[in-house]
C-alpha cells in the first residue's frame, strides 16, 4: 500500500482483526459456562421484561467445537493469506499471482495446439477443418459484430466471402489488415464538383459495372473522373489495393449501388477504419483468424468450405 | 417462561454448561409391523440407489449426469441445460409431496425414507450384529479398553467405512460411468474429483449415519422444523394415550401403561413419546411397535401408542372419524395441485420433441443489400439434436412475401449434439417496407416430420 504514507493504517487493520477474532473466542468462553445461584429452573439466565426468563435447551458441544474451528480457521487463514494489513501471507498469495498461474495453465493447455498451427503456412491451414473451427470462433467473437457471422459484411462494412479486395486478398494483405488495422478515405467532392458535377460523375461510375446510366451524363462525367478519380480509383476505375480504393468496374457496392447513394459517396466522401487487432490477439490467434477469412471466399482451395 | 427467584432461600452456586455433550443413544432393536415397513423401504430405497447406476441403456448407463459434457440421461431420455425447468418440476414436485404427506401423516419421509434414517438403520443393523444388542453396547461403552473391545470396535468401523465408502462410490457412479470408474479404483487411477467426492460423500456416510445420527435431525435438519408448520389437528402423529395409560405402573388402580419403558429403549432419537408430540420425534413408529408387543404380553388391547391425531384424542373419535377427517380441503388442495403438475410434466414429456432450435440475429448488421438489390439479414441457429442418433434437419424460413433462404438448407448433426448454422434470409427488392417484420424459422428432422420445431425471429429492412 504505497500511497498510504504512514504505517498506521496498516496496524489499524491489523489490530482490529486479531482484536475481533479473539473477541469472539472470549465471548464464547464467557458463554460456555455460567455461574447461577440457587433455585431449580434451569434457565440461561437472561432476563427481559423483568421477569421473563429463557429456558436453558443447550446446543450441542460438538456445535461449540465448531464455533472454535471458525476461530482457529481464521487465525490460521491470515497466516497464509495477506489480510493484516501490508503482511503478505506465507504463501505469498496476490491476485495478479493467480492470474498469471491461471493463463499459464490455460497457455501449457491450448499452447500447443496454437504453435502446431502457427508454424503452417495458410494454405495448408485452409485445409484443416479442425484449425478453421478455432478461427470461426475467433471470428464470431471478434469480427462478427461488423462483418456479420457469415462474413458477409453489411453497408460499410466489407465482404469478405467474395474476391473483391479493397486492400488485397493475400494472405499477408490480409493479416496485416487484422493486425494492423486499415483506414480508408474518400475526400468529399461536392464543392469541387457542384451538384450537376457530382451526378456526372456518378453516372459514369454506374455505366463502369454496366448499370443503366444517362449517356449524356456519362460523356460529362468521364471527363471529370479523368481529373479527379484517376488518381486513386485509376483510369480504368479498377481501384487501387495500397490504398483500398475500391473497384469500381465490379458489383460489389460497400455504401449501395443507388443514384443517390453513390451521389452522396462523391459529395460528401466516406471514412471507414478497420481497428487494428496485434495488441488485442496474439499473432498465433492472428494466424488462425487469417486463414478463417481467407477459406472464406476460397473454396477452391479450402475443400471443407461449400 | 417465569424463572422465579425465591425468596429466602439459600443462595446456593452452582455451575451450569451452556452446550450439552451429547449421550450416545444406542436403540433396542424393534420388530413389528412399522419396523416392517421400515426395512421395506430401506429395501427399496437402497436397491434402487445401489443398483440403477449398473443398469445398461442403448450402449450406456441408463441414469447417468454427465456434468462434463452437460448432457443427463435418463433411460431413453437426454436432456440438456435448457431443459432446467424439468429439474424445477421435480423439486417443485417434492415439495408438494412432501407438504402432502406431513399433513397427512406428520413425518413420513423422515421415519421411512429419508436417507439419514435409512442409513442411521443399516448401520445399526451393523451395530448389532457385530457389539450385540442395547444393553451389550452399553456395557461395551462403559468397560475399559481391552483386546475384545478394541477388535469389536474396529470391525464395527472397518464395515461402517466398507458401506460408506460404497454408498460414496456409487454416488460417483451416477456422474461418471461407474463401470469405468470401477476399472478406474480397481487401478488406482481415479481422478482427482472422483477420488474426493467417492471420499467425501463416503465420509459423510460414515459420518451422518454412524456419529451424528439422531443430532443431524436435531440440529441441522431444516425440513425436521418446518414440517411442523405444515402439521394441523388432524394429522396422524404417533401418540400415547394417556386416558388409557394414567396412572402408570402395575397392580390394581392402575393404566394400561406398566411402565416398562420400552418405548423410551427403542427411540432413535431418545425421547420419551409419553410426554407429548415433540419436535424431536421422526415418526419412526418404533416405540408404536415396542409397545404393542408388551401390551400383548400383559394382555391389554393393542395401541397404548398409536397414529392418531390431536383432534381424535381430544373428541374422542372413532377410527373411522378419524380417518374420513384426512379428506380436508388442505389435504385435497395439495394431492389436486400435485396432480396437477404430474399430469402436466407427464404430457409435456411425452409430447418432447428431440429438437431445440435458438434463433440469434446478427446484431451488428441489421440488413445488407446484395446482388440484384436483394435484402438480405443473418441469423445463426443453435440447433440441438436431442435424440441419440444421428439426423439430417431441413431448414425453412417463411411468415413474410418473397422470403428465400440463400443458405444450405440441410444439416447434419451427430447424436446428442450441438451445432451452430449461419443462415442468410433474403427478399426481393421492394416487397416488404422499411421496418422489423416477423418472420418464423422451421427446422424439422428429414426422417421424421414430428420432429419439428418452429422458432420466431424479426427480419429487418431499411
Amino acid at each position: 500500500m504505497s500511497q498510504f504514507t504512514s504505517s498506521f493504517w496498516d496496524l489499524y487493520i491489523t489490530v482490529i482483526t486479531i482484536v475481533s477474532i479473539v473477541a469472539c473466542g472470549v465471548l464464547l468462553l464467557a458463554q460456555s459456562r455460567r455461574r447461577v445461584s440457587g433455585g431449580t429452573t434451569e434457565t440461561t439466565g437472561h432476563t427481559w421484561d423483568e421477569d421473563l426468563g429463557e429456558y436453558n435447551n443447550p446446543l450441542p458441544r460438538w456445535w461449540m467445537w465448531l464455533f472454535w474451528i471458525t476461530i482457529v480457521f481464521g487465525f490460521v487463514y491470515l497466516a497464509l493469506y495477506p489480510g493484516l494489513g501490508s503482511y503478505a501471507g506465507i504463501w505469498q498469495w496476490t491476485q495478479v499471482g493467480q492470474l498469471e498461474q491461471e493463463t499459464a495453465r490455460h497457455q501449457a493447455q491450448f499452447g500447443p495446439i496454437y504453435d502446431r498451427y502457427a508454424k503452417m503456412e495458410v494454405a495448408a491451414l485452409v485445409k484443416e477443418p479442425a484449425a478453421l473451427a478455432i478461427g470461426q470462433k475467433l471470428f464470431l467473437n471478434n469480427c462478427a459484430q461488423c462483418h456479420a457471422s457469415d462474413g458477409g459484411g453489411s453497408s460499410g462494412f466489407p465482404n469478405l466471402t467474395d474476391l473483391e479486395w479493397l486492400w488485397g486478398g493475400t494472405p499477408e494483405a490480409i493479416r496485416t489488415s487484422i493486425a494492423e488495422g486499415r483506414l480508408g478515405i474518400m475526400p468529399p467532392w461536392g464543392t469541387v464538383l457542384g451538384e450537376q458535377g457530382v451526378k456526372d460523375a456518378a453516372h459514369y461510375v454506374m455505366s463502369l459495372s454496366g448499370m443503366p446510366a444517362d449517356s449524356i451524363r456519362v460523356a460529362r462525367g468521364k471527363e471529370l473522373f479523368a481529373k479527379t478519380c484517376i488518381a486513386c480509383h485509376g483510369p480504368e476505375g479498377k481501384g487501387n489495393t495500397a490504398m483500398g480504393a475500391p473497384d469500381l468496374t465490379d458489383k460489389v457496392w460497400l455504401h449501395g449501388s443507388s443514384e443517390p447513394q453513390i451521389m452522396q459517396t462523391i459529395a460528401k466522401g466516406r471514412t471507414d477504419q478497420m481497428p487494428a487487432h496485434k495488441d488485442l490477439l496474439s499473432p498465433s490467434r492472428i494466424h488462425l483468424l487469417t486463414a478463417y477469412v481467407y477459406s472464406l471466399s476460397r473454396s477452391d482451395i479450402a475443400p471443407h468450405r461449400k | 417462561m417465569t424463572a422465579e427467584a425465591q425468596p429466602g432461600a439459600p443462595a446456593q452456586v452452582v455451575e451450569q454448561a451452556l452446550y450439552e455433550v451429547r449421550k450416545t443413544i444406542h436403540p433396542r432393536a424393534v420388530h413389528g409391523w412399522f419396523a416392517g415397513w421400515r426395512w421395506a423401504l430401506v429395501w427399496a430405497t437402497q436397491l434402487v440407489f445401489y443398483g440403477l447406476a449398473w443398469l445398461p441403456w442403448n450402449d450406456r448407463q441408463a441414469v447417468l449426469f454427465d456434468i462434463a459434457h452437460r448432457k443427463f440421461y435418463i433411460f431413453g431420455l437426454v436432456f440438456f441445460p435448457q431443459d432446467i425447468i424439468y429439474l424445477t418440476i421435480l423439486l417443485i414436485i417434492s415439495a408438494l409431496s412432501l407438504f402432502l404427506f406431513t399433513a397427512v401423516a406428520g413425518r413420513l419421509w423422515c421415519g421411512y425414507a429419508c436417507p439419514q434414517t435409512v442409513y442411521t438403520e443399516m448401520f445399526l443393523w451393523v451395530e448389532e450384529k457385530i457389539e450385540g444388542d442395547r444393553m451389550a453396547r452399553i456395557r461395551l461403552d462403559a468397560a475399559p479398553l481391552s483386546l475384545r473391545k478394541f477388535a469389536l470396535k474396529a470391525a464395527k468401523h472397518g464395515a461402517w467405512i466398507a458401506i460408506a465408502l460404497w454408498t460414496g462410490f456409487t454416488f460417483v457412479g451416477y456422474f461418471t460411468p461407474i463401470r469405468e470408474l470401477w476399472d478406474a479404483v480397481g487401478s488406482f487411477n481415479t481422478g482427482p474429483w472422483e477420488t474426493f467426492w467417492v471420499l467425501f460423500y463416503g465420509f459423510a456416510t460414515y459420518g451422518n449415519a454412524g456419529w451424528m445420527r439422531e443430532q443431524v435431525c436435531k440440529y441441522m435438519c431444516p425440513y425436521a422444523r418446518f414440517q411442523s408448520a405444515m402439521f394441523d389437528q388432524d394429522t396422524l402423529i404417533i401418540t400415547y394415550d394417556p386416558e388409557r395409560g394414567e396412572p402408570r405402573g402395575k397392580g390394581p388402580g392402575k393404566g394400561h401403561c406398566v411402565d416398562c419403558s420400552i418405548c423410551v429403549q427403542v427411540c432413535p432419537t431418545g425421547i420419551d413419546i409419553r410426554k407429548g408430540l415433540q419436535y424431536e420425534c421422526i415418526g419412526c413408529a418404533a416405540c408404536i411397535d415396542g409397545c404393542d408387543r408388551v401390551m400383548e404380553k400383559v394382555g391389554y388391547p393393542k395401541g397404548l401408542i398409536r397414529y392418531s391425531t390431536q383432534h381424535a384424542m381430544e373428541a374422542k373419535l372413532t377410527r373411522a372419524q378419524m380417518l374420513k377427517r384426512a379428506l380436508r380441503p388442505r389435504v385435497l388442495v395439495y394431492s389436486a395441485v400435485l396432480w396437477a403438475i404430474i399430469i402436466a410434466t407427464g404430457v409435456t414429456l411425452w409430447h418432447r420433441v428431440p429438437l431445440k432450435v435458438d434463433v440469434m440475429r446478427d446484431r451488428g448488421a441489421l440488413s445488407r443489400e446484395v446482388e440484384g438489390g436483394m435484402v438480405e439479414n443473418i441469423y445463426r441457429l443453435q440447433i440441438m439434436n436431442t435424440a441419440e442418433g444421428a439426423r439430417r434437419f431441413e431448414i425453412a424460413v417463411g411468415g413474410q412475401p418473397t422470403l428465400t433462404l440463400a443458405s444450405e438448407a440441410t444439416v447434419a448433426l451427430e447424436g446428442a449434439a450441438a451445432l451452430m448454422v449461419p443462415v442468410k434470409v433474403r427478399v426481393q427488392p421492394g416487397a416488404l417496407p422499411a421496418g422489423t417484420h416477423r418472420i418464423d424459422f422451421s427446422v424439422r428432422a428429414l426422417d421424421d416430420a414430428r420432429v419439428a420445431v418452429q422458432e420466431k425471429s424479426v427480419f429487418i429492412v431499411r
